[in-house]
């Protein structure tokens, strides 16, 4: 059982990288690209058999708290 | 006076900080992240460095070490904390300053001397800073661009909480002059309540002229007059 973790910045924030990566798609050819944002990916291994509506409510609490930073940045949890 | 200097595995202007306290003959000392108390501290200094590697966000690790309950507790009862580059970005970690700092805007790590302004006197961290003076302070930072969503920086303004500003040598407030993109042009902040501050720059690099600027010391200088006017609770 695996929990995901992905940790994007909020829009109002200049994410330099992703403008960055923006620049080096368009340099490289490819069209039609027109936003790219740079954030982070968390797994977490969870014991077998854990309750996923249990491990849900503790994994919300801890990607808020501390596994992102809510001033800067959004999160998308998925447990399976 | 007392200051209490935190170390955090990967601080690495701990002893620059105790130095420039030293200096000003004061007392200073480290104190151990995993240590529950701060002693008879009078202030506290969050030093710079690269506490727990930067892993996860900056600062983002330290601020659930056991010293910073101890630094929330401090604060909370009005006690002095000075949070220098890593150790701004813990202190807004952990809530005790607002905004956040994200990545420098060109993506470069800055180590360069700035101007820095200093945009009230009116706090514990400032009150030395002659009227019109410009600070000339070393930053030393990859992630150092402030930002706060609109509502706090409208209250930062109309608080005073905006304690130092980038600015050129005639203290313009120019976005040239602006190393990493913060918005408008913010390098410190302090709390509402005024006790607690941090900012990017490093004032204990720029604390005696062999430093090439003595400049910092006015931000010591600062604490130390507020704590000898207005003695504030010691630590549990």
């Amino acid at each position: 059982m695996k929990a995901k973790i992905i940790i994007t910045p909020k829009k109002a924030v200049v994410d330099p990288q992703g403008k960055t990566v923006q620049g080096a798609l368009e340099h490289m050819g490819y069209k039609g690209v027109t936003g790219v944002h740079v954030g982070k990916y968390i797994e977490i291994d969870l014991a077998p058999g854990t309750d996923p509506a249990t491990a849900q409510r503790a994994l919300n609490d801890a990607a808020h708290k501390f596994l992102s930073n809510p001033i800067i940045e959004d999160y998308r949890l998925e447990i399976e | 006076m007392n200051f209490a200097v935190l170390q955090f595995p990967a601080s690495n202007c701990d002893q620059d900080a105790i130095h420039a306290v030293r200096l000003l003959g004061h007392s200073a000392r480290y104190v151990w992240h995993k240590d529950n108390s701060l002693g008879d501290a009078d202030a506290v200094i969050v030093p710079g460095g690269f506490s727990y590697g930067d892993y996860l966000r900056c600062g983002a690790i330290a601020r659930f070490s056991p010293v910073m309950q101890a630094v929330k507790q401090f604060a909370d009862n009005g006690g002095l904390v000075l949070g220098v580059c890593n150790g701004f970005q813990v202190l807004t970690e952990a809530g005790l300053l607002p905004g956040a700092l994200v990545r420098n805007r060109d993506l470069q790590f800055h180590c360069e001397h700035i101007f820095l302004k200093p945009a009230t006197s009116d706090s514990p961290f400032t009150n030395k800073i002659p009227a019109g003076k410009i600070l000339r302070i070393p930053i030393a930072h990859g992630e150092g661009c402030y930002f706060a969503d609109e509502e706090t920086l409208a209250k930062l303004k109309s608080n005073n909480q905006i304690l130092w500003q980038y600015c050129d040598a005639n203290g313009n407030l120019t976005d040239t002059a602006n190393p990493n993109g913060s918005l408008l042009n913010i390098a410190g902040v302090c709390n509402e309540r005024r006790n607690v501050a941090g900012l990017m720059p490093h004032p204990e690099r720029a604390s005696e002229e062999i430093l090439g600027s003595a400049d910092g010391r006015l931000i010591f200088e600062s604490m130390i007059a507020a704590l000898q006017n207005k003695p504030v609770a010691k630590a549990a």
